[in-house]
Protein backbone atom coordinates (compact mmCIF):
# COMPACT_ATOMS: atom_id res chain seq x y z
CA UNK A 1 0.00 0.00 0.00
CA UNK A 2 1.48 3.33 -1.12
CA UNK A 3 0.28 6.60 0.37
CA UNK A 4 0.95 9.80 -1.61
CA UNK A 5 2.45 12.23 0.90
CA UNK A 6 1.93 15.75 -0.50
CA UNK A 7 5.44 16.67 0.66
CA UNK A 8 7.39 13.48 -0.15
CA UNK A 9 5.48 11.74 -2.92
CA UNK A 10 4.20 8.14 -2.88
CA UNK A 11 5.75 6.29 0.05
CA UNK A 12 5.45 2.81 1.55
CA UNK A 13 2.72 2.32 4.15
CA UNK A 14 5.36 1.37 6.71
CA UNK A 15 6.45 5.00 6.95
CA UNK A 16 2.99 6.04 8.15
CA UNK A 17 1.12 5.74 11.43
CA UNK A 18 -2.68 5.58 11.39
CA UNK A 19 -4.48 7.70 13.95
CA UNK A 20 -8.14 6.96 13.16
CA UNK A 21 -11.08 8.33 11.22
CA UNK A 22 -11.04 11.96 10.08
CA UNK A 23 -13.71 12.74 12.67
CA UNK A 24 -10.77 12.72 15.07
CA UNK A 25 -10.00 16.25 13.83
CA UNK A 26 -13.30 17.53 15.22
CA UNK A 27 -12.13 17.95 18.77
CA UNK A 28 -14.70 19.00 21.38
CA UNK A 29 -14.32 22.29 23.22
CA UNK A 30 -12.25 22.12 26.38
CA UNK A 31 -15.37 22.48 28.52
CA UNK A 32 -17.40 19.95 26.53
CA UNK A 33 -19.11 17.21 28.55
CA UNK A 34 -17.26 13.94 29.21
CA UNK A 35 -19.48 12.13 26.69
CA UNK A 36 -18.04 14.24 23.88
CA UNK A 37 -14.50 13.28 24.87
CA UNK A 38 -15.49 9.62 25.24
CA UNK A 39 -16.91 9.74 21.72
CA UNK A 40 -13.74 11.31 20.35
CA UNK A 41 -11.37 8.88 22.03
CA UNK A 42 -13.27 5.61 21.95
CA UNK A 43 -16.28 5.48 19.64
CA UNK A 44 -15.77 4.73 15.96
CA UNK A 45 -18.09 4.79 12.97
CA UNK A 46 -15.69 2.15 11.62
CA UNK A 47 -16.98 2.18 8.04
CA UNK A 48 -16.52 -0.70 5.60
CA UNK A 49 -15.71 1.14 2.37
CA UNK A 50 -14.26 4.44 1.23
CA UNK A 51 -13.49 6.78 4.12
CA UNK A 52 -11.31 9.66 5.28
CA UNK A 53 -8.64 8.87 7.86
CA UNK A 54 -5.89 10.73 9.69
CA UNK A 55 -2.38 9.33 9.23
CA UNK A 56 1.00 10.75 10.14
CA UNK A 57 3.94 10.46 7.79
CA UNK A 58 6.60 9.69 10.36
CA UNK A 59 9.48 10.66 8.04
CA UNK A 60 8.49 14.27 7.43
CA UNK A 61 6.11 14.57 10.37
CA UNK A 62 3.18 15.75 8.26
CA UNK A 63 -0.37 14.92 9.39
CA UNK A 64 -2.45 13.79 6.46
CA UNK A 65 -6.07 13.22 5.66
CA UNK A 66 -6.02 10.05 3.59
CA UNK A 67 -8.88 9.05 1.28
CA UNK A 68 -8.85 5.26 1.46
CA UNK A 69 -11.07 2.19 1.10
CA UNK A 70 -11.01 -0.15 4.10
CA UNK A 71 -12.31 -3.09 2.05
CA UNK A 72 -9.89 -2.99 -0.91
CA UNK A 73 -7.03 -1.01 0.72
CA UNK A 74 -7.03 1.26 -2.34
CA UNK A 75 -5.75 4.76 -1.61
CA UNK A 76 -7.48 7.50 -3.60
CA UNK A 77 -5.40 10.43 -2.38
CA UNK A 78 -4.03 12.34 0.55
CA UNK A 79 -3.74 15.98 1.53
CA UNK A 80 -2.31 17.85 4.48
CA UNK A 81 -4.68 18.10 7.41
CA UNK A 82 -4.18 21.88 7.37
CA UNK A 83 -5.31 22.02 3.73
CA UNK A 84 -8.29 19.81 4.51
CA UNK A 85 -9.24 22.21 7.29
CA UNK A 86 -8.93 25.28 5.06
CA UNK A 87 -11.06 23.59 2.44
CA UNK A 88 -13.68 22.98 5.12
CA UNK B 1 -28.63 -39.27 17.16
CA UNK B 2 -25.94 -39.74 19.79
CA UNK B 3 -22.40 -40.19 18.57
CA UNK B 4 -20.33 -42.97 20.12
CA UNK B 5 -17.72 -45.55 19.25
CA UNK B 6 -20.44 -48.18 19.25
CA UNK B 7 -22.45 -46.10 16.80
CA UNK B 8 -19.49 -45.83 14.43
CA UNK B 9 -19.10 -49.61 14.60
CA UNK B 10 -22.80 -50.27 14.04
CA UNK B 11 -23.00 -47.83 11.12
CA UNK B 12 -19.90 -49.36 9.61
CA UNK B 13 -21.57 -52.75 9.62
CA UNK B 14 -24.74 -51.32 8.04
CA UNK B 15 -23.00 -49.47 5.22
CA UNK B 16 -23.17 -46.04 6.94
CA UNK B 17 -26.76 -45.57 5.81
CA UNK B 18 -28.04 -44.40 9.18
CA UNK B 19 -26.19 -41.10 9.53
CA UNK B 20 -28.35 -37.98 9.51
CA UNK B 21 -27.44 -34.29 9.08
CA UNK B 22 -25.88 -32.93 12.26
CA UNK B 23 -28.43 -30.12 12.50
CA UNK B 24 -31.85 -29.29 11.09
CA UNK B 25 -32.41 -26.50 8.54
CA UNK B 26 -35.85 -25.06 9.32
CA UNK B 27 -37.42 -22.09 7.53
CA UNK B 28 -37.63 -19.00 9.71
CA UNK B 29 -40.79 -18.45 11.74
CA UNK B 30 -42.51 -15.05 11.90
CA UNK B 31 -41.51 -14.58 15.51
CA UNK B 32 -39.18 -15.89 18.20
CA UNK B 33 -38.61 -15.08 21.84
CA UNK B 34 -34.91 -14.63 21.17
CA UNK B 35 -33.01 -13.93 17.96
CA UNK B 36 -29.23 -14.25 17.88
CA UNK B 37 -27.62 -12.40 14.97
CA UNK B 38 -24.52 -14.32 13.94
CA UNK B 39 -24.01 -18.07 13.54
CA UNK B 40 -20.38 -18.23 14.54
CA UNK B 41 -18.86 -19.77 17.62
CA UNK B 42 -20.12 -17.14 20.04
CA UNK B 43 -23.63 -16.96 18.58
CA UNK B 44 -24.06 -20.72 18.50
CA UNK B 45 -22.74 -21.19 22.03
CA UNK B 46 -25.06 -18.42 23.24
CA UNK B 47 -28.05 -20.18 21.70
CA UNK B 48 -26.96 -23.54 23.10
CA UNK B 49 -26.55 -22.27 26.67
CA UNK B 50 -29.84 -20.34 26.51
CA UNK B 51 -31.50 -23.68 25.80
CA UNK B 52 -29.36 -25.89 28.01
CA UNK B 53 -28.86 -23.72 31.09
CA UNK B 54 -32.05 -21.68 31.07
CA UNK B 55 -34.57 -24.02 29.47
CA UNK B 56 -35.51 -21.57 26.70
CA UNK B 57 -36.61 -23.08 23.42
CA UNK B 58 -38.08 -20.46 21.07
CA UNK B 59 -34.70 -19.26 19.77
CA UNK B 60 -33.31 -18.58 16.31
CA UNK B 61 -29.73 -18.02 15.17
CA UNK B 62 -29.55 -15.96 11.96
CA UNK B 63 -26.42 -16.35 9.87
CA UNK B 64 -25.81 -14.41 6.66
CA UNK B 65 -23.55 -17.12 5.19
CA UNK B 66 -23.13 -20.67 6.38
CA UNK B 67 -22.65 -21.62 10.02
CA UNK B 68 -19.10 -21.04 11.15
CA UNK B 69 -18.16 -19.03 8.06
CA UNK B 70 -16.61 -16.16 10.00
CA UNK B 71 -13.81 -15.91 12.51
CA UNK B 72 -14.52 -19.28 14.14
CA UNK B 73 -12.95 -20.74 11.02
CA UNK B 74 -10.27 -18.07 10.61
CA UNK B 75 -8.16 -18.27 13.75
CA UNK B 76 -5.16 -20.10 15.18
CA UNK B 77 -7.25 -22.34 17.48
CA UNK B 78 -5.45 -21.62 20.75
CA UNK B 79 -7.18 -22.29 24.06
CA UNK B 80 -5.65 -20.84 27.25
CA UNK B 81 -6.42 -19.17 30.56
CA UNK B 82 -3.29 -17.16 31.31
CA UNK B 83 -4.71 -13.72 32.00
CA UNK B 84 -3.59 -11.38 34.75
CA UNK B 85 -6.27 -8.80 35.43
CA UNK B 86 -9.29 -9.40 37.65
CA UNK B 87 -12.17 -9.34 35.19
CA UNK B 88 -10.28 -11.26 32.53
CA UNK B 89 -8.71 -13.90 34.75
CA UNK B 90 -11.92 -15.41 36.11
CA UNK B 91 -13.65 -15.23 32.72
CA UNK B 92 -11.01 -17.19 30.82
CA UNK B 93 -10.61 -19.58 33.74
CA UNK B 94 -14.33 -20.32 33.50
CA UNK B 95 -13.98 -20.75 29.76
CA UNK B 96 -11.13 -23.25 30.11
CA UNK B 97 -13.14 -25.32 32.58
CA UNK B 98 -16.00 -25.40 30.07
CA UNK B 99 -13.55 -26.45 27.33
CA UNK B 100 -12.43 -29.36 29.49
CA UNK B 101 -15.96 -30.73 29.66
CA UNK B 102 -17.05 -29.57 26.23
CA UNK B 103 -16.76 -32.77 24.25
CA UNK B 104 -18.80 -34.77 26.77
CA UNK B 105 -21.31 -31.94 27.06
CA UNK B 106 -21.81 -31.50 23.31
CA UNK B 107 -21.32 -35.19 22.46
CA UNK B 108 -18.96 -33.96 19.76
CA UNK B 109 -15.24 -34.35 19.21
CA UNK B 110 -13.75 -30.85 19.09
CA UNK B 111 -10.23 -32.32 19.29
CA UNK B 112 -9.37 -30.27 22.35
CA UNK B 113 -5.68 -30.95 22.96
CA UNK B 114 -4.14 -29.67 26.20
CA UNK B 115 -0.61 -29.88 24.95
CA UNK B 116 0.70 -27.02 27.08
CA UNK B 117 1.43 -23.42 26.21
CA UNK B 118 4.79 -21.75 26.84
CA UNK B 119 5.22 -17.96 26.90
CA UNK B 120 8.91 -17.15 26.47
CA UNK B 121 10.76 -14.37 28.25
CA UNK B 122 14.06 -12.73 27.36
CA UNK B 123 15.08 -10.45 30.22
CA UNK B 124 15.07 -10.27 34.02
CA UNK B 125 12.25 -7.75 33.96
CA UNK B 126 10.14 -9.97 31.76
CA UNK B 127 10.82 -12.92 34.09
CA UNK B 128 9.44 -10.89 37.01
CA UNK B 129 6.36 -9.99 34.99
CA UNK B 130 5.74 -13.62 34.06
CA UNK B 131 6.30 -14.77 37.64
CA UNK B 132 3.61 -12.33 38.69
CA UNK B 133 1.30 -13.49 35.93
CA UNK B 134 1.89 -17.13 36.89
CA UNK B 135 1.01 -16.35 40.51
CA UNK B 136 -2.18 -14.64 39.38
CA UNK B 137 -3.08 -17.71 37.32
CA UNK B 138 -2.45 -20.02 40.29
CA UNK B 139 -4.52 -17.77 42.55
CA UNK B 140 -7.30 -18.02 40.02
CA UNK B 141 -7.15 -21.82 40.30
CA UNK B 142 -5.39 -22.44 37.01
CA UNK B 143 -1.93 -23.86 36.48
CA UNK B 144 1.36 -22.15 35.76
CA UNK B 145 4.99 -23.28 36.04
CA UNK B 146 7.90 -20.88 35.72
CA UNK B 147 10.60 -22.58 33.64
CA UNK B 148 14.20 -21.51 33.60
CA UNK B 149 16.34 -21.70 30.48
CA UNK B 150 17.13 -25.41 30.90
CA UNK B 151 13.50 -26.10 31.67
CA UNK B 152 12.51 -24.53 28.36
CA UNK B 153 15.27 -26.47 26.61
CA UNK B 154 13.75 -29.74 27.85
CA UNK B 155 10.49 -28.85 26.10
CA UNK B 156 11.62 -26.79 23.11
CA UNK B 157 15.15 -27.88 22.13
CA UNK B 158 14.80 -26.33 18.67
CA UNK B 159 14.75 -22.66 19.74
CA UNK B 160 17.65 -20.28 19.13
CA UNK B 161 18.51 -19.94 22.83
CA UNK B 162 21.47 -17.63 22.28
CA UNK B 163 19.85 -15.21 19.88
CA UNK B 164 21.85 -12.02 20.14
CA UNK B 165 18.81 -9.78 20.56
CA UNK B 166 16.34 -12.07 22.36
CA UNK B 167 18.24 -14.78 24.26
CA UNK B 168 15.80 -17.20 25.90
CA UNK B 169 15.85 -16.70 29.69
CA UNK B 170 12.94 -19.03 30.37
CA UNK B 171 9.23 -19.42 29.92
CA UNK B 172 5.89 -19.59 31.70
CA UNK B 173 4.34 -23.00 31.08
CA UNK B 174 0.55 -23.24 31.21
CA UNK B 175 0.07 -27.03 31.06
CA UNK B 176 -3.71 -26.89 30.53
CA UNK B 177 -3.35 -24.58 27.53
CA UNK B 178 -3.52 -26.03 24.06
CA UNK B 179 -5.55 -26.07 20.89
CA UNK B 180 -8.86 -27.34 19.51
CA UNK B 181 -10.32 -28.00 16.08
CA UNK B 182 -11.93 -24.66 15.25
CA UNK B 183 -14.63 -25.73 12.77
CA UNK B 184 -15.64 -28.62 15.00
CA UNK B 185 -16.42 -26.17 17.78
CA UNK B 186 -18.98 -24.42 15.57
CA UNK B 187 -20.38 -27.73 14.33
CA UNK B 188 -20.54 -29.20 17.82
CA UNK B 189 -22.44 -26.22 19.24
CA UNK B 190 -24.71 -26.08 16.18
CA UNK B 191 -25.61 -29.74 16.49
CA UNK B 192 -26.14 -29.54 20.24
CA UNK B 193 -28.29 -26.39 19.93
CA UNK B 194 -30.34 -27.90 17.12
CA UNK B 195 -31.01 -30.98 19.25
CA UNK B 196 -32.45 -28.68 21.90
CA UNK B 197 -34.81 -27.10 19.36
CA UNK B 198 -32.89 -23.96 18.43
CA UNK B 199 -33.60 -22.87 14.84
CA UNK B 200 -30.36 -22.38 12.90
CA UNK B 201 -31.14 -20.29 9.82
CA UNK B 202 -28.38 -19.94 7.28
CA UNK B 203 -28.16 -17.57 4.29
CA UNK B 204 -30.28 -15.12 6.25
CA UNK B 205 -28.67 -11.71 6.41
CA UNK B 206 -30.01 -9.19 8.89
CA UNK B 207 -30.62 -5.90 7.06
CA UNK B 208 -32.31 -3.91 9.79
CA UNK B 209 -33.11 -3.90 13.51
CA UNK B 210 -36.62 -2.78 14.43
CA UNK B 211 -36.88 -0.52 17.45
CA UNK B 212 -40.12 0.98 18.75
CA UNK B 213 -40.31 3.23 21.80
CA UNK B 214 -36.73 2.46 22.78
CA UNK B 215 -37.31 -1.30 22.71
CA UNK B 216 -36.27 -3.84 20.13
CA UNK B 217 -39.18 -5.54 18.36
CA UNK B 218 -37.50 -7.65 15.74
CA UNK B 219 -35.21 -7.72 12.73
CA UNK B 220 -35.49 -7.31 8.97
CA UNK B 221 -33.68 -10.01 7.05
CA UNK B 222 -33.04 -11.17 3.52
CA UNK B 223 -35.63 -13.87 4.26
CA UNK B 224 -38.30 -11.53 5.61
CA UNK B 225 -39.15 -9.76 8.83
CA UNK B 226 -38.81 -11.67 12.09
CA UNK B 227 -40.31 -10.38 15.33
CA UNK B 228 -38.39 -10.98 18.54
CA UNK B 229 -38.64 -10.05 22.20
CA UNK B 230 -34.89 -10.04 22.62
CA UNK B 231 -32.11 -9.71 20.06
CA UNK B 232 -28.38 -10.24 20.51
CA UNK B 233 -25.73 -8.96 18.10
CA UNK B 234 -22.92 -11.53 18.10
CA UNK B 235 -21.16 -10.54 14.92
CA UNK B 236 -17.52 -9.80 15.73
CA UNK B 237 -15.89 -8.53 12.53
CA UNK B 238 -19.07 -6.72 11.49
CA UNK B 239 -20.18 -5.35 14.85
CA UNK B 240 -20.13 -1.69 13.82
CA UNK B 241 -22.34 -2.28 10.77
CA UNK B 242 -24.95 -4.29 12.65
CA UNK B 243 -24.99 -1.90 15.62
CA UNK B 244 -25.50 1.01 13.21
CA UNK B 245 -28.83 -0.62 12.23
CA UNK B 246 -30.00 0.29 15.74
CA UNK B 247 -28.35 3.75 15.56
CA UNK B 248 -25.59 2.69 17.93
CA UNK B 249 -21.92 3.60 17.59
CA UNK B 250 -19.60 1.08 19.22
CA UNK B 251 -16.10 1.57 20.63
CA UNK B 252 -14.80 -0.83 17.99
CA UNK B 253 -12.33 -0.51 15.15
CA UNK B 254 -11.88 -3.36 12.64
CA UNK B 255 -8.39 -4.61 11.89
CA UNK B 256 -7.10 -7.57 9.94
CA UNK B 257 -5.03 -10.25 11.69
CA UNK B 258 -3.07 -12.66 9.55
CA UNK B 259 -2.20 -16.28 10.11
CA UNK B 260 -0.10 -18.74 8.15
CA UNK B 261 0.17 -22.48 7.77
CA UNK B 262 3.00 -24.54 6.33
CA UNK B 263 2.90 -27.81 4.46
CA UNK B 264 2.20 -30.84 6.63
CA UNK B 265 5.24 -32.02 8.57
CA UNK B 266 5.98 -34.87 10.95
CA UNK B 267 5.41 -33.91 14.60
CA UNK B 268 8.07 -31.39 15.62
CA UNK B 269 6.36 -28.69 17.70
CA UNK B 270 4.57 -30.35 20.59
CA UNK B 271 3.31 -27.24 22.40
CA UNK B 272 1.85 -23.86 21.72
CA UNK B 273 4.83 -21.49 21.80
CA UNK B 274 4.40 -17.78 22.21
CA UNK B 275 7.22 -15.32 21.50
CA UNK B 276 5.87 -12.04 22.80
CA UNK B 277 8.82 -9.92 21.73
CA UNK B 278 8.06 -10.69 18.10
CA UNK B 279 4.31 -10.96 18.74
CA UNK B 280 4.64 -14.41 17.22
CA UNK B 281 3.02 -17.68 18.26
CA UNK B 282 2.99 -21.14 16.77
CA UNK B 283 1.56 -24.62 17.16
CA UNK B 284 1.34 -27.68 14.96
CA UNK B 285 -2.04 -28.86 13.74
CA UNK B 286 -3.12 -32.48 13.86
CA UNK B 287 -2.64 -32.55 10.08
CA UNK B 288 1.00 -31.58 10.59
CA UNK B 289 0.96 -28.00 9.34
CA UNK B 290 2.71 -25.40 11.45
CA UNK B 291 0.08 -22.78 12.26
CA UNK B 292 1.43 -19.39 13.24
CA UNK B 293 0.49 -15.77 13.42
CA UNK B 294 1.63 -12.36 14.46
CA UNK B 295 0.27 -8.92 15.06
CA UNK B 296 -2.57 -7.00 13.45
CA UNK B 297 -1.77 -4.91 10.39
CA UNK B 298 -2.37 -1.75 12.52
CA UNK B 299 -4.72 0.12 10.19
CA UNK B 300 -8.50 -0.30 9.87
CA UNK B 301 -9.38 -3.02 7.38
CA UNK B 302 -12.28 -5.15 6.27
CA UNK B 303 -10.22 -7.07 3.72
CA UNK B 304 -9.99 -10.72 4.76
CA UNK B 305 -6.36 -10.73 3.67
CA UNK B 306 -3.35 -8.98 5.06
CA UNK B 307 -0.55 -6.69 4.00
CA UNK B 308 2.83 -8.04 3.01
CA UNK B 309 4.62 -5.87 5.55
CA UNK B 310 3.11 -7.92 8.38
CA UNK B 311 3.72 -11.22 6.57
CA UNK B 312 7.37 -10.20 6.36
CA UNK B 313 7.43 -9.26 10.05
CA UNK B 314 5.91 -12.60 11.09
CA UNK B 315 8.42 -14.56 9.02
CA UNK B 316 11.28 -12.56 10.53
CA UNK B 317 10.02 -13.31 14.03
CA UNK B 318 9.71 -17.00 13.17
CA UNK B 319 13.27 -17.15 11.89
CA UNK B 320 14.52 -15.24 14.94
CA UNK B 321 12.91 -17.70 17.34
CA UNK B 322 13.30 -21.04 15.57
CA UNK B 323 15.64 -21.01 12.59
CA UNK B 324 14.58 -24.55 11.67
CA UNK B 325 11.30 -23.14 10.38
CA UNK B 326 13.18 -21.75 7.37
CA UNK B 327 13.11 -25.25 5.93
CA UNK B 328 9.31 -25.40 5.92
CA UNK B 329 7.30 -23.99 3.05
CA UNK B 330 4.32 -21.77 3.72
CA UNK B 331 1.24 -23.29 2.18
CA UNK B 332 -1.25 -20.47 2.63
CA UNK B 333 -2.13 -17.45 4.69
CA UNK B 334 -5.37 -15.79 5.58
CA UNK B 335 -6.70 -12.79 7.43
CA UNK B 336 -9.57 -12.44 9.87
CA UNK B 337 -11.35 -9.20 10.69
CA UNK B 338 -10.92 -8.41 14.36
CA UNK B 339 -13.17 -6.27 16.52
CA UNK B 340 -10.49 -4.21 18.25
CA UNK B 341 -11.72 -2.51 21.42
CA UNK B 342 -9.87 0.44 22.98
CA UNK B 343 -8.49 -1.62 25.90
CA UNK B 344 -8.10 -4.98 24.19
CA UNK B 345 -10.88 -6.67 26.19
CA UNK B 346 -14.35 -7.73 25.01
CA UNK B 347 -17.86 -6.42 25.62
CA UNK B 348 -20.80 -8.55 26.78
CA UNK B 349 -23.57 -6.21 27.80
CA UNK B 350 -26.95 -4.64 27.25
CA UNK B 351 -27.25 -1.69 24.89
CA UNK B 352 -29.20 1.54 25.37
CA UNK B 353 -32.00 -0.16 23.38
CA UNK B 354 -34.14 -2.35 25.66
CA UNK B 355 -33.97 -6.00 24.74
CA UNK B 356 -30.94 -5.54 22.48
CA UNK B 357 -27.66 -7.08 23.65
CA UNK B 358 -24.16 -6.89 22.28
CA UNK B 359 -21.29 -9.36 22.34
CA UNK B 360 -18.27 -7.91 20.54
CA UNK B 361 -14.73 -6.60 20.85
CA UNK B 362 -12.94 -9.94 21.02
CA UNK B 363 -9.75 -8.51 19.54
CA UNK B 364 -7.77 -11.63 18.71
CA UNK B 365 -8.79 -13.62 21.76
CA UNK B 366 -12.22 -14.78 20.68
CA UNK B 367 -11.68 -18.45 19.97
CA UNK B 368 -10.77 -19.60 23.47
CA UNK B 369 -13.61 -17.49 24.83
CA UNK B 370 -16.36 -19.21 22.83
CA UNK B 371 -17.77 -21.36 25.67
CA UNK B 372 -17.72 -18.70 28.40
CA UNK B 373 -18.86 -15.96 26.05
CA UNK B 374 -22.00 -17.89 25.13
CA UNK B 375 -22.48 -18.98 28.74
CA UNK B 376 -22.33 -15.39 30.03
CA UNK B 377 -24.39 -13.76 27.28
CA UNK B 378 -27.05 -16.45 27.74
CA UNK B 379 -27.02 -15.73 31.49
CA UNK B 380 -27.41 -12.00 30.86
CA UNK B 381 -30.27 -12.47 28.37
CA UNK B 382 -32.13 -15.01 30.47
CA UNK B 383 -31.74 -13.46 33.93
CA UNK B 384 -31.09 -9.76 33.11
CA UNK B 385 -28.06 -9.99 35.41
CA UNK B 386 -24.46 -10.00 34.23
CA UNK B 387 -22.75 -13.29 34.98
CA UNK B 388 -20.23 -12.85 37.78
CA UNK B 389 -17.23 -13.70 35.57
CA UNK B 390 -18.27 -11.25 32.84
CA UNK B 391 -19.53 -8.36 34.93
CA UNK B 392 -16.64 -6.08 33.96
CA UNK B 393 -17.21 -6.44 30.21
CA UNK B 394 -19.36 -3.33 30.21
CA UNK B 395 -20.13 -1.31 27.11
CA UNK B 396 -19.72 1.94 29.02
CA UNK B 397 -16.40 1.16 30.72
CA UNK B 398 -14.45 3.47 28.42
CA UNK B 399 -16.61 6.42 29.47
CA UNK B 400 -16.43 5.50 33.16
CA UNK B 401 -12.72 4.67 33.13
CA UNK B 402 -13.05 1.04 34.29
CA UNK B 403 -10.69 -0.27 31.63
CA UNK B 404 -9.36 -3.82 31.29
CA UNK B 405 -6.06 -3.06 29.60
CA UNK B 406 -4.40 -6.48 29.92
CA UNK B 407 -1.29 -5.43 28.02
CA UNK B 408 -1.01 -2.00 29.60
CA UNK B 409 -0.56 -0.38 26.22
CA UNK B 410 -3.14 2.39 26.47
CA UNK B 411 -6.69 3.00 25.48
CA UNK B 412 -6.47 3.02 21.72
CA UNK B 413 -7.77 0.39 19.32
CA UNK B 414 -4.62 -0.40 17.38
CA UNK B 415 -2.25 -0.67 20.33
CA UNK B 416 -3.20 -4.17 21.49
Amino acid sequence: MLIPCPLCGPRDRREFHPRGGAEYLDRPDADAPAQAWDALLHLRTNPAGRTQEVWQHECCGAWLEVDRCTVTHRVFGARLVSEARDAG
Amino acid sequence: MRYSGLRVLAEGLRGNRGWRPAWDRPDPQDAYDIVIIGGGGHGLSTAYYLARNHGLRNIAVLEKGYLGSGNIGRNTTIVRANYLLPGNSEFYSHSLRLWEGLEADLNYNVMHSQRGLINLFHSDGQRDAFARRGNAMINQGDDAILLDRDGVRDHLPYLDFDNIRFPVYGGLLHPRGGTARHDAVAWGYARAASRLGVHLIENCEVTGIDVAGGRVTGVQTSRGAIRAKKVAMVVAGRSSQVAAMADLTLPIESHVLQAFVTEGLKPCIDHVVSFGMGHFYISQSDKGGLVFGGDIDFYPSYAARGGLHMAEHVMEAAMTLMPMIGRARVLRSWGGIMDMSPDGSPIIDRTPVDGLYVNCGWNYGGFKAVPASGWCLAHLMATEESHEVARRYRLDRFATGHLLDEEGTGSQHNLH
